[in-house]
């Protein structure tokens, strides 16, 4: 592992001096809505599916997992205490965000994965469109998946999805961005907030995308990114009794998966297996669990009393 | 003075002396012959034998529910399917009194409660979920809903015949077939549903019931089965949870609790005191969603507990099959040693013990109706799930506090709320971390309202639209 | 007994009463009335009930001759069958109801306010009471003024029953709330304490003359109000549901109730009476199916 490494970006070929400096990024973590290091002080090599080395990404450690978690814990109820139409407005808040840096996130994204330019802009604008897409499922999750029980019996008695608290995420592996906007946006669409482990060997516009939930209104704590090794964090984040549901979906070992899922029975939480598709009403349904409320519906004297 | 003569329900069923597990259609005996006995809880006495399935019993009962997913209950419509559990429903009703007769000898639970609830809500799972089985395509879960195939199926003691249909009803409905173990110590009225699956002419291995232990579950949970739901206790859910990680096995969970009933100084007192006793009393508090933790608002406390100890006095403890007893037999030795061990470490840790004067049966399991006062959320009796008629009552201040001791928990299955300010049910009921909150009353149940847990109380619901989820794929 | 509250307090009180669950009420009525009363329960049952009655007559065509006819069913309803607890006739009725039930230990109660409206004057409800009471009644069943009830005049409902109370001298009065016109669990759990407040030394449910009268759950609500009253005050009161009750199976699932919410300090007549006329009857024909072991039949009880 080549912790500590000095970035030595190779892209440019030129033996002269630019004209000018290029000003570059340094990749940190994003949690409770700041860019912190790693605690570790640790950062990774990140290279290009060519073998060149693209930038240094925070190699984040079990206590950024524990940090990010009671980050998202403390955001979760507030969170989940907005209206749905606000949630759902800032969700597209970040579509909005993320359209506007469609270009920087294509050239990112042809860089991670050495996708064509082309290909790499249509999925950024696939990104955009499923942002916008779950942003419209903030406020009608509810009344899809919840209802009015007809009770043989005098109550009112309605069912409602709510969220299950903390969602641990491990992002796809091959798919940076499309792949983590599609398992983070049902997450906190229904009113989860979220701990994302990004792709590890591609964690790079993940750790960008950061940048456009911290720029679209979106409280901090709601969505936490941590860039590091799956095999390092993922154990912590399933075994944390303070963390509800696990994404195993960016996980490819099996072996490892298992040992996660094995690891999150420990308190019982819900997990989503690697492989695991479905609509994105199967996702949003992942994450909440059902509320059934009964109160008597009765007043008057006499009537139906029967005696 | 007005005493209550004696009245024992007269109708006795038929129970055999000895039953088979019943596999493809037919009761046959274990393949190691194995039995074990089922005793009544009201008077220790042997009631019948059972055979105990082995591994080999699982593995013939898992391979008869293949075949018949595979070759009769898969493919039939689901009009067909339906007019199956509609018919299970009607012989259930026509044969209710039999079976709450029996569930009240095997179980202890009072005759009152097995006729009144256990029975006739059994017999309405299987109406409910009769009607879905031909309209899962408009549930509203996808496009496609699929069976899941073979499910096994593990439920405990406390609703024998009620947490059978909770399983078997929606199972079927959704059209899987099934592998059940009922509970070691209360087999019979899952045996006898059996027979009734029998005369209901439902193809063989759609519905097969093996007695066992925790052994037996265990062979189920890692025989071939593309699911299993299990109602229990959470350290077993736990490890059937780590049992089926990696597999491509479906699991819900329906684990312990530890409710909250949340009782503010406006609540409709003497009807807010009736739903603490039925939500801790209720068959002996042998309930995961007892509400075992009384909160009340400190203003009231007194008014309340005094109205409480009241409420309880009047309690009758005993026969099972008086239909005037309340409150009825322990389920078995091993559960009253449970909570006697319990309600032990209350006394110890401080809190106040008060208990009815009621005289209690020689013979048999009993535990008296038990208000612990003076209690701290640290103690031993405010977290543990005790399983038995022992409330804890704590006190709070604001509506936060109550919230926030309601919520201090591990589990969240239930809770309960009591007051008469509409506004402040739906601010309560919204910050309750629970499954099931009851507003203003407390153990209503029926088959169209989901059930279900959080946290360490389990996933998945059960009963209405939501609960057909743990069934189909979809 | 009385009141240690004025008016203003009685009802400012009466008014911060927490509400009633309608729902969780009738379903505790509805529990309470599974019980099984067979064998001795249901004998000693039997006698106790056919002790509380108060064998009722209230019609227009009320004669001298009707009334002495109860009065001797009051007396001896059949053999050994013990004695109602009182005949409840009409005012004009009373002279006759207390030279019928002379020395009998049957009180004779007396319905009097302008009932069963008491839509008229204070001064003539207060006469009318005391007519009764010159006439030999030794209970006056009174009618609260619902009209000012539900107009929210809760201080005259007070003030008139102090009012009758004073006019009753002796006689034990039984405030008629007629649940059926306050229609909620709410306003009636509001009356009943405010009649106690004012010194009514029964509450009793209906007049028998509207649509909805005596019902479990109600019956049940004034029982806890009683219980709560006793508790507050030291002050203990009787109840009475009246109309409809008609079956011993009814009346027994009443008696549970005492039994269970009031316990037995109420389990007497004194404390405790149904406002009835056919249910002495089939009271009456299960009395002897329990002594005979058959079942009784319409001609082996006397029509009154």
């Amino acid at each position: 592992m080549s912790e500590q490494s000095k970035p030595k970006r190779t892209g440019s070929k030129r033996a002269a001096a630019p004209a000018r400096l290029r000003v570059k990024k340094t990749y940190k973590l994003y949690v409770g809505g700041k860019f912190p290091r790693s605690e570790s002080g640790r950062s990774y090599a990140v290279t290009g599916p060519d073998g060149a080395e693209l930038a240094n990404a925070a190699l984040a450690s079990r206590k950024d997992a524990r940090d990010a978690v009671a980050a998202a814990r403390k955001a979760q109820r507030p969170w989940a205490g907005q209206t749905a139409y606000l949630r759902g407005q800032i969700l597209y808040r970040a579509a909005e965000m993320l359209e506007g840096r469609a270009g920087q996130f294509a050239e990112e994204l042809a860089e991670a994965t050495g996708a064509e330019p082309h290909a790499a802009l249509g999925t950024v604008e696939a990104a955009v469109d499923r942002l916008v897409h779950y942003a419209g499922w903030t406020d009608k999750v509810a009344s899809v998946l919840g209802g009015a029980n007809p009770v043989a019996g005098p109550y009112f008695n309605h069912t409602k999805p709510e969220p299950l608290g903390v969602v641990a995420v491990v992002a796809p592996q091959d798919d940076p961005l499309l792949g983590l906007v599609e398992a983070v946006a049902p997450v906190v669409a229904t009113g989860n907030t979220a701990v994302v482990v990004a792709s590890e060997d591609r964690p790079l516009p993940a750790m960008s995308f950061a940048e456009v939930l911290a720029t679209s209104d979106l409280p901090g704590g709601v969505v936490n990114l941590l860039s590091g090794k799956v095999a390092e964090i993922a154990p912590h984040l399933a075994s944390h009794a303070d963390v509800n549901g696990v994404d195993l979906g960016g996980v490819g070992d099996e072996a490892l998966a298992a040992e996660l899922e094995a690891a999150a029975a420990g308190t019982l939480k819900v997990v989503r297996r690697p492989g695991a598709g479905g609509s994105s009403l199967d996702r949003v349904r992942r994450w909440v669990e059902y509320k059934t409320v009964w109160h008597p519906a009765g007043m008057a004297a006499g009537v139906g009393g029967g005696y | 003075m007005f005493e209550y003569s004696p009245a024992p329900e007269a109708v006795r069923p038929d129970i055999r002396e000895h039953y088979g597990l019943f596999v493809d259609g037919k009761f046959v005996d274990a393949e190691d012959g194995s039995t074990f006995k089922s005793v009544n809880p009201a008077t220790e006495e042997t009631l019948f034998t059972v055979a105990e399935a082995g591994e080999a019993d699982v593995a013939s009962a898992v391979a008869a529910a293949r075949r018949a997913f595979e070759t009769v209950w898969g493919p039939m419509s689901g009009a067909e399917r339906g007019k199956y559990l509609f018919r299970i429903a009607r012989l259930l009703q026509e044969r209710s009194r039999e079976f709450a007769v029996a569930e009240s000898i095997d179980n202890g639970k009072p005759i009152k409660e097995t006729r009144d609830f256990d029975v006739p809500t059994a017999a309405q799972h299987f109406f409910y979920h009769a009607g879905w089985a031909d309209k899962l395509d408009y549930a509203g879960l996808g496009p496609d809903p699929r069976p899941l195939g073979v499910v096994g199926q593990v439920i405990p003691w406390n609703f024998p015949l009620l947490m059978l249909a909770w399983k078997i009803a929606p199972a079927l409905a959704c059209g899987n077939t099934t592998v059940l173990k009922p509970a070691e110590t209360t087999p019979l009225t899952a045996l006898m549903f059996a027979e009734l699956c029998q005369e209901a002419e439902l193809p063989p291995g759609v519905v097969n019931i093996l007695p066992g232990a925790g052994a037996t579950g265990a062979a189920l949970v890692h025989s071939p089965v593309d699911k299993i739901a299990f109602t229990g206790s959470t350290a077993v859910g736990r490890s059937i949870a780590k049992a089926v990680a990696g597999s491509k096995k479906r699991l819900t969970l329906e684990l312990g609790g530890k409710a909250a009933n949340i009782v503010y100084d406006d609540a409709p007192i003497d009807q807010a005191v009736e739903g603490v006793v039925n939500g801790i009393f209720f068959n002996q508090g042998h309930v995961c969603c007892a509400g075992s933790r009384l909160l009340v608002q400190e203003s009231i406390a007194e008014d309340v507990l005094e109205r409480l100890k009241d409420r309880v006095a009047t309690l009758r403890v005993g026969d099972p099959l008086d239909k005037n007893t309340d409150v009825g037999a322990i389920n078995s030795a091993e559960q009253l040693t449970r909570i006697e061990a319990l309600a032990e470490t209350g006394a110890a840790d401080g809190a106040e013990a008060w208990q009815p004067e009621c005289e209690l049966p020689e013979r048999g399991f009993w535990f008296r109706p038990t208000v612990f006062t003076g209690v701290q959320q640290s103690m031993r009796i405010a977290r543990e799930e005790i399983f038995g008629p022992v409330l804890s009552v704590l006190t709070f201040r604001t509506p936060d506090e109550a919230i926030a001791k309601a919520n201090n928990t591990p589990y969240g299955l239930s809770a309960g709320v009591w007051t008469e300010q509409g506004s402040k049910i739906l601010w309560t009921a919204e910050r309750l971390r629970a499954g099931v909150v009851w507003a203003n009353t407390f153990n209503r149940f029926d088959a169209a309202s989901p059930f279900g847990g959080l946290k360490e109380s389990g996933y998945g619901r059960e009963g209405g639209r939501q609960g057909l989820e743990a069934y189909l794929n979809v | 007994m009385g009141s240690i509250l004025s008016g203003a307090e009685a009802v400012a009180f009466a008014r911060s009463l927490p509400g009633v669950d309608a729902v969780g009420l009738e379903a505790r009525a509805a529990g309470l009335g599974t019980r099984s009363i067979k064998k001795e329960s249901k004998a000693h049952a039997i006698d106790l009930a056919i002790g509380m009655i108060d064998l009722t007559t209230l019609e227009g065509a009320d004669t001298p001759g009707k009334v002495r006819t109860l009065c001797a069913k009051a007396v001896r309803p059949d053999g050994d069958a013990p004695p109602v607890a009182a005949v409840c006739v009409y005012p004009a009725m009373a002279a006759t109801a207390a030279e019928a039930l002379k020395g009998s230990g049957v009180k004779v109660a007396s319905v009097a306010t302008g009932f069963p409206a008491g839509q008229v004057p204070l001064d003539v409800r207060l006469a009318d009471t005391e007519a009764a009471v010159a006439a030999g009644a030794d209970e006056v069943d009174m009618v609260v003024n619902r009209g000012a009830f539900l107009a929210g005049d809760l201080e005259r409902v007070f003030d008139e029953i102090r009012a009758v109370k004073a006019a009753c001298g002796e006689a034990r009065l039984k405030v008629i709330l007629e649940t059926g016109e306050l229609v909620t669990y709410d306003n009636v759990r509001r009356a009943s304490h405010l009649a106690m407040h004012a010194g009514a030394d029964f509450i009793k449910t209906s007049t028998g003359k509207v649509g909805v009268n005596a019902t479990l759950p109600v019956t049940l609500l004034m029982m806890q109000a009683v219980r709560d009253f006793r508790a507050a005050t030291g002050v203990q009161v009787g109840v009475k549901p009246a109309g409809g009750i008609r079956t011993t199976k009814d009346a027994i699932k009443y008696l549970v109730c005492v039994n269970e919410v009031l316990g037995e300090d109420w389990l007497s007549p004194h404390w405790f009476r149904f406002g009835a006329s056919s249910l002495l009857n089939d009271l009456l024909m299960q009395r002897q199916k329990l002594t005979t072991g058959h079942y009784s039949g319409p001609d082996y009880v006397t029509v009154d």
